[in-house]
């Protein structure tokens, strides 16, 4: 592209001719993501003794993964992978460069940042583009959560409802909604396609690609409901195990 | 009849240019462009601003209203509180003409470096219309200009050295994803376009005034087109085998 004029000088950090409350969305982003990070790497690093109660396995400790030679908290063999594919998620990379590098902060606002901007194109952040290896990961462990999702109805054999139960349920439906209507799968299942009727298999891939867009559609949604499910999940957990509440069986 | 303060840009240069004041009679169903054409006619004839369908169809009226990228003729006037100062400025990104007239045309210049649309030399022109909806989506766009003026790559970074911009990634997926189109434009969206200066901030989808997905459907599906070129291993490793991923 051709170097033109350059049309208006950068402005300063915030910026702009805007009068309505656009601060507010990046505020609340920043603040929301900063709870959870702090609170997930204090029950990730610090609590491992706090991850099991009854038929219950904390999310954040799921698969469980025991080795010898491992001294440290589990939850970290198993963490970086969801952590991973949030930070490298679509919806999660617009959330964070406005609101923790605000680069812009929102719409037509001023930036923080100088003139050496590269984008996406150099590292770090060009690591972005292996979103769909997290993908893949990601699956593998939602398949685990499943299995503790299932587990969580059998108590010493017996089938029983517990609030726990139904809160495991509902986290990992937040998190297949989630993780299936992730940008990089609506690629992979059909989005790569040209022609979506051109034989049986791409019809059945369209298929698919229609289902996971409208889940995509709502990413934004169940991105943020899963966060909290996940963490409210754990912390449900915590609460048992560390004797400060106790599971209401309903039946 | 209730009055609306409008405060518009005038002047040839954003230095030397400064704010002017005007009372503006509001009445029912008016918009920003009424008011604009108000001046005109009746307080500031020399007043210069650029508009034709006042339908919000041919992209023209484009402006920054209280701050935020709008088509004028789009936007009603009694979404502002009575009393309340309306700004009207010239769009940031592109080089002032006068008032409210920008130079856009630095757009056409990066449009014309697109590989153009380029069928199979077989293809057959009949088509589903499952296979064409995504890009009649794009076919939308009426090139206000309001998407490159609101990317902070454009605005903020001004890299329109090496970054095409947010409406000419609706176009070239548009060709991409066409049914008949023949041509891989990967390479040119890497290289050339600068895809990868997108951050994903989505401001352009939040001011596009015919409402298209340009992050989610454009841009999102043309980085993964371009990661499955140039940085997905496994991918790379059976196209080179194969001949095809």
């Amino acid at each position: 592209m051709n170097k033109v004029e350059i049309a208006v000088a950068p402005e300063k950090l915030g910026a702009t001719a805007r009068n309505d409350n656009w601060w507010v969305e990046p505020a609340l982003v920043a603040t929301g993501f900063t709870i959870f990070i702090v609170y997930a790497t204090w029950r990730g690093l610090f609590e491992p003794q706090y991850f099991e109660w009854g038929p219950y396995l904390s999310p954040f400790y799921s698969p469980r993964i025991l080795l010898d030679w491992w001294h440290w908290s589990p939850a970290i063999l198993v963490l970086w992978v969801p952590a991973g594919f949030r930070a490298t998620c679509y919806y999660y990379r617009k959330a964070y460069y406005r609101a923790y590098f605000l680069d812009p902060p929102a719409c037509a606002v001023g930036h923080l940042g100088g003139d050496k901007y590269c984008g996406e194109t150099t590292f770090p952040f060009v690591l972005q583009n292996l979103h769909r290896y997290f993908f893949y990961l990601a699956v593998a462990v939602l398949a685990f959560l499943w299995y503790d999702a299932i587990r969580a109805f059998d108590f010493h054999g017996q089938f029983g409802v517990g609030v726990g139960s139904l809160i495991f349920l509902a986290n990992v439906v937040f998190l297949s909604f989630y993780t299936f209507g992730c940008h990089a799968y609506r690629h992979l299942v059909g989005g790569k396609l040209d022609c979506f009727s051109c034989s049986a298999r791409t019809k059945t891939r369209f298929k698919i690609w229609s289902v996971v867009t409208k889940l995509n559609e709502h990413h934004m949604l169940w991105a943020w409901v899963s966060l909290f499910s996940v963490g409210f999940a754990d912390l449900y957990v915590r609460l048992l195990a560390g004797h400060v509440i106790t599971d209401i069986r309903l039946f | 009849m209730p009055e609306a303060i409008m405060k518009v840009f005038r002047g040839i240069s954003r230095e030397a240019g400064e704010f002017k004041t005007y009372k503006v009679p509001v009445e029912e169903g008016m918009v920003v462009l009424d008011a604009i054409h108000y001046i005109q006619g009746f307080l500031d004839p020399e007043l210069s601003v650029r508009w034709n369908c006042k339908a919000a169809k041919c992209g023209s009226c484009s402006a920054e209203v209280n701050g935020y990228p709008s088509l004028m003729c789009k936007t009603r006037m009694d979404r502002f509180p009575e009393g309340q100062e309306i700004t009207v400025e010239p769009l940031k990104t592109f080089p002032l003409v006068k008032d409210l007239v920008t130079d856009v045309s630095w757009n056409y210049e990066v449009n014309k470096k697109i590989p153009p649309f380029t069928p199979k030399p077989d293809a057959d022109w009949t088509f589903m219309q499952e296979d064409i909806e995504r890009v009649q989506e794009f076919r939308k766009c009426i090139e206000c200009f309001l998407c490159q003026d609101v990317c902070h790559v454009l605005r903020d970074h001004d890299r329109k050295d090496v970054f095409a911009g947010p409406r000419f990634f609706v176009r070239m997926a548009g060709l991409e994803m066409h049914p008949l189109d023949a041509l891989n434009r990967a390479e040119f969206l890497k290289d050339h376009a600068g895809l990868g200066f997108c951050n994903i901030t989505k401001c352009c989808t939040e001011v596009c005034p015919e409402e298209i997905h340009i992050t989610d459907n454009a841009i999102i599906p043309l980085k993964e087109r371009v990661v499955d070129e140039f940085y997905d291993p496994v991918l790379m490793f059976f196209k080179k085998i194969f001949g095809k991923s």
